[in-house]
């Protein structure tokens, strides 16, 4: 988070989200800049290669403690996948395993103080949902070929509502990647704001501010809580979509 | 009226959504701890549909702050 202005009237819950340009870099007329962003997306990957390599390297048949972390989390997204995709589905877990493990540290490196959270970026996660629509899309086309349109006929419907059905069908499906990025990137910036807000009311109020202060410590564990939930449903949607597209509906 | 005050009034107009989420969010919570006391057994078992539950109907109101920061900020 960034720094606040102790005078109080300068507080300003939006400058934790300002993108600073580290190292200047043009490609081909794009800016492609070494941003905050990019180096908390690095340290990112970087942890979760540490975590995930280093926890495993001992291999012990009995595992200690961190090679138990990480037959957890694989546990935990690997029976994600087979109860939501089936296991057929298990293909996909190295991708659904990594977007999880991504998102979660992401949104867990944004808990630290004066850390900057990549995924309260609408572009960050709007790159990353329309890359899941348009894999699990296209993945719905190789399996059933041109017969992925029938789903969005819904079976068992009059043919006097089906055009109407149709396209709401087709809208709702469109609309995946939009609900899928503003979910995740809503709820990591009104977050992040709303802790910058009441730490703001922690500076303003005085000897009074050890209220709001107690409230912000409940508020840092909520936002924690939410953290984690916001990647798990971002890996629960992403293996909802799959199973749409590999089994059609119904 | 001046645009700076019809833009507060329209942001404050769209945080109204966010009464929704609540509600959908008690109702969510409401209706799985009604189902838990009722049936304990299954309960644990319904902890990924009542968390992805939620999280469905949490966006909903995100949705309509992010309509209130587009309107502050963007326009």
């Amino acid at each position: 988070m960034a720094e606040s202005n102790a005078g109080g009237v300068g507080i300003d819950p939006m400058h934790q989200f300002e993108i600073r340009r580290y190292v200047e870099l043009d490609f081909l007329g794009v800016d492609v800049s070494f941003t905050n962003s990019s180096l908390w997306m690095v340290i990112a990957v970087a942890l979760i290669t540490a975590f995930t390599t280093l926890s495993m390297s001992g291999r012990a048949l009995v595992p200690g403690r961190w090679q138990s972390a990480a037959e957890m989390t694989y546990e935990f997204v690997a029976s994600m996948v087979r109860d939501n995709v089936g296991t057929d589905g298990m293909r996909y877990f190295p991708f659904i395993f990594t977007t999880f493990m991504f998102v979660l540290f992401c949104n867990m490196l944004g808990m630290i103080p004066y850390s900057f959270t990549v995924t309260s970026h609408i572009i960050v996660t709007f790159a990353m949902a329309v890359l899941i629509f348009l894999g699990v899309t296209i993945i719905g086309f190789i399996t059933h070929g041109l017969g992925f349109f029938k789903f969005f006929v819904p079976p068992g419907i009059p043919a006097v509502l089906l055009p109407l059905l149709v396209v709401i069908e087709i809208i709702s499906y469109l609309t995946r990647p939009i609900s899928l990025s503003v979910r995740l990137f809503a709820n990591m910036l009104a977050g992040h704001t709303m802790l910058k807000v009441f730490a703001g009311f922690v500076v303003l109020m005085g000897i009074w501010g050890v209220l709001p202060l107690v409230f912000m410590v409940a508020l840092t564990g909520l936002e924690i809580l939410i953290a984690f939930l916001q990647a798990y449903v971002f890996a629960i949607l992403t293996c909802i979509y799959l199973n749409d597209a590999l089994h059609m509906h119904h | 009226m001046e645009p700076e005050a019809a833009k507060l009034i329209g942001a404050g107009l769209a945080s109204i959504a966010l009464g929704g989420a609540g509600i959908g969010i008690g109702h969510i919570f409401g209706s799985y701890l009604n189902g838990a006391l009722r049936n304990p057994g299954a309960a644990q078992g319904q902890f990924a549909n009542l968390l992805l539950g939620f999280a469905l109907a949490e966006a909903t109101g995100l949705f309509a702050l992010v309509i209130a920061l587009i309107i502050l900020f963007v326009f």
